[in-house]
């Protein structure tokens, strides 16, 4: 024991300003995880209740005794599939969805390519005024040439249009995905005799796989969420899904659980798939934005 | 090596490049972005001239009927004479500058709040991606069913800490900031996320100097993490600005053609698309387009300036 009684009177206290200190530390945690846990609550709670809406009867909808506790049903989504015939609508939204994220690929993502080797800055950037513009101001123009060619009504008009959401989306997240391959790669491709197109299409292209699964997948969902467009350009037999949920709002009256079921078969398909892309969505969803 | 070979030789196979693919090879910067370009261009090009083309005509009814040039007169009725266009100017910026600020607060917070690593954080971020991703349409009738007056979750909440009922959508006074609340609800977390991806880029030593130097938290925040996240700031600004000026299928889906009863939730997108394809106006719904360009372009342009001058300091 070589402590002085000094010392001790200084550790004491040390010890008192340590385990506050500590105290402190963890009261904010608890306070960080209260914050952290309403948070989530507050971005998840609503989806949660579309989804047991969807469950529920009509009458379950509006008797607030029936909340939380009531006999899960699937009558809702029965309606929906079977009277309300919503697997046309499906397929629309799907074919519609495909096709323009197809053809979006084939040309957007060789634009990236040429646009970020040669540094097409002004190129790349003419691709932003798509996102800028505001898609009424296109539709009449749209629709008067689309009329013209007795195209409106078909998927025709409905592809050309999404394909101006899609393209624009897929090009935009290309380009940082080819900044990203480096350029000596492809270098020693020419060296072994490739020529340009040669250089795309076994060295670049391969490497950006990746990319090109996000940016389909994204460039796919923002289709497939797209309302404005179809409101306008689709017929009866092209109505994509967005447009078909207005079955559900009657003038007297709503089918709450059918609408939410419908909601529900909307939502969940494109839920799913941002989970597998939810490390790049970000980038995907601010393409353009923090480039300037 | 037995990998480049046969590439090799199935090059050679082919035989010599033919005068097409030779060109293509030389051309190769236009030959893959000119598809790109001019279908961007075409389809807005031919509408943006077309648009400004029909704001100095009369053309109403058919688009395919003969119309005659009027001159200013649209623009001269729309200031003038037409009451539904400056209600639907200030709620266009009512609705996004009250979003927005909101969405910056809070995504702000939500950034700063996610930014140490923690478990389950994983988690946490797919449950704020969840709004961004979901379909608009589909939100909006979510939020009409939870904000119905009488059968809706949000009255029934109130009631549980004795609050009396609102009349949320439905109601024409509270229509739109109900209508600002959803915005906020499901674009909070793009924001948040834009800011989150900013502070992963910050370098740590300002902050920990300011540390040093004795900083309490909210000093380190106002004057050595907020001026560094500003380009960050500025583009969540600008993307969600943009955005929220063009607002549709939310204001659509809640309230239908021309933005409710007694048009309370009728912004200039809303306006421009009933008079287009409700009254079939089409030159005033041009000249209404119009303004709305201008607008979005000085907005972007405004926006644009500031992220360089910050970006300077």
């Amino acid at each position: 024991m070589t402590t002085t009684a000094a010392e001790q009177i200084v550790r004491a206290p040390r010890e008192v300003i340590r385990s506050s200190r500590r105290r402190a530390k963890t009261r904010a945690e608890v306070w960080r995880w209260i914050a952290i846990v309403v948070v989530s609550l507050v971005f998840l709670f609503p989806l949660m209740w579309m989804l047991i809406s969807a469950f529920k009867t009509s009458l379950d909808i509006t008797d607030p005794g029936a909340m939380f506790t009531f006999e899960p049903t699937l009558r809702n989504f029965e309606n929906v599939l079977g009277r309300e015939n919503f697997l046309p609508f499906i397929w629309n939204s799907l074919v519609v969805g495909v096709v323009s994220t197809g053809i979006a690929l084939v040309v957007g993502v060789p634009a990236a390519y040429a646009m970020t080797r040669f540094h097409m800055n002004r190129s790349s950037g003419m691709l932003l005024v798509a996102r800028i513009i505001p898609g009424v101001s296109l539709l009449v123009p749209w629709y008067f040439v689309f009329s013209r060619m007795g195209l409106v009504g078909g998927y025709t008009p409905l592809v050309i249009s999404h394909m101006f959401v899609t393209l624009p989306l897929i090009a935009w997240i290309m380009l940082s995905f080819f900044e990203g391959i480096p350029a000596e790669l492809e270098e020693a491709g020419r060296v072994d005799g490739l020529t340009n197109i040669g250089v795309f299409a076994r060295i670049a292209l391969p490497l950006a796989v990746p990319g090109i699964a996000t940016a389909s997948i994204l460039a796919f969902i923002f289709s497939w969420n797209n309302f404005l467009f179809a409101l306008v350009l689709s017929g009866e037999a092209t109505r994509t899904l967005p447009v078909a949920i207005f079955n559900f709002i009657a003038y007297s009256s709503i089918d709450w659980g059918g609408l939410m079921a419908a909601s529900v078969i909307i939502t969940l398909p494109v839920m799913i798939m941002a989970l597998f892309t939810q490390k790049y969505i970000v980038s995907g969803l601010t393409a353009g934005a923090t480039k300037g | 090596m037995s990998v480049m070979t046969t590439e090799g030789s199935r090059t050679r196979g082919a035989g010599p490049p033919g005068p097409l693919s030779a060109w293509a090879n030389r051309h190769i910067k236009w030959v893959f972005t000119v598809p790109a370009l001019a279908f961007t261009a075409v389809m807005v090009l031919f509408p943006v001239i077309y648009t400004v083309v029909l704001s100095v005509t009369d053309a109403r009814g058919s688009i395919q009927r003969d119309f005659s040039f009027i001159g200013a007169g649209n623009f001269v009725e729309m200031f003038t004479d037409f009451p539904r266009f400056w209600p639907a100017v200030g709620r266009t910026f009512l609705f996004t500058g009250g979003a927005v600020l909101v969405e910056l607060v809070l995504g702000l917070g939500i950034a700063l709040l996610l930014r140490k690593p923690f478990r389950g954080q994983g988690a946490v971020r797919v449950v704020i991606l969840m709004p961004l991703v979901a379909t608009p349409v589909a939100v909006a009738m979510m939020w009409l069913l939870i904000f119905e007056p009488t059968i809706g979750f949000a009255n029934e909440f109130l009631g549980w800490f004795g609050i009396s009922g609102l009349g949320w959508i439905s109601d024409p006074g509270q229509a739109l900031p109900t209508l600002m609340f959803v915005d906020i609800w499901q674009w909070t977390p793009m924001v948040a996320l834009i800011l989150l991806a900013g502070l992963s880029t910050l370098p740590e030593e300002p902050e920990e100097a300011a540390v040093v130097d004795g900083a309490n938290a909210w000093q380190r925040l106002i004057h050595v993490t907020l001026p560094m996240l500003l380009p960050a700031i500025v583009a969540a600004v600008l993307l969600r600005s943009i955005d929220a000026l063009k607002t549709f299928d939310l204001l659509y889906a809640t309230k239908g053609r021309g933005g409710g009863s007694l048009h309370e939730a009728e912004t200039l997108n809303i306006l421009a698309y009933s008079l287009s394809f409700e009254y079939n106006d089409y030159g005033m719904a041009s000249a209404v387009l119009v303004v709305f360009f201008l607008i979005i372009v000085l907005f972007s342009w405004l926006l644009f300036r500031i992220s360089k001058v910050g970006s300077q300091q």
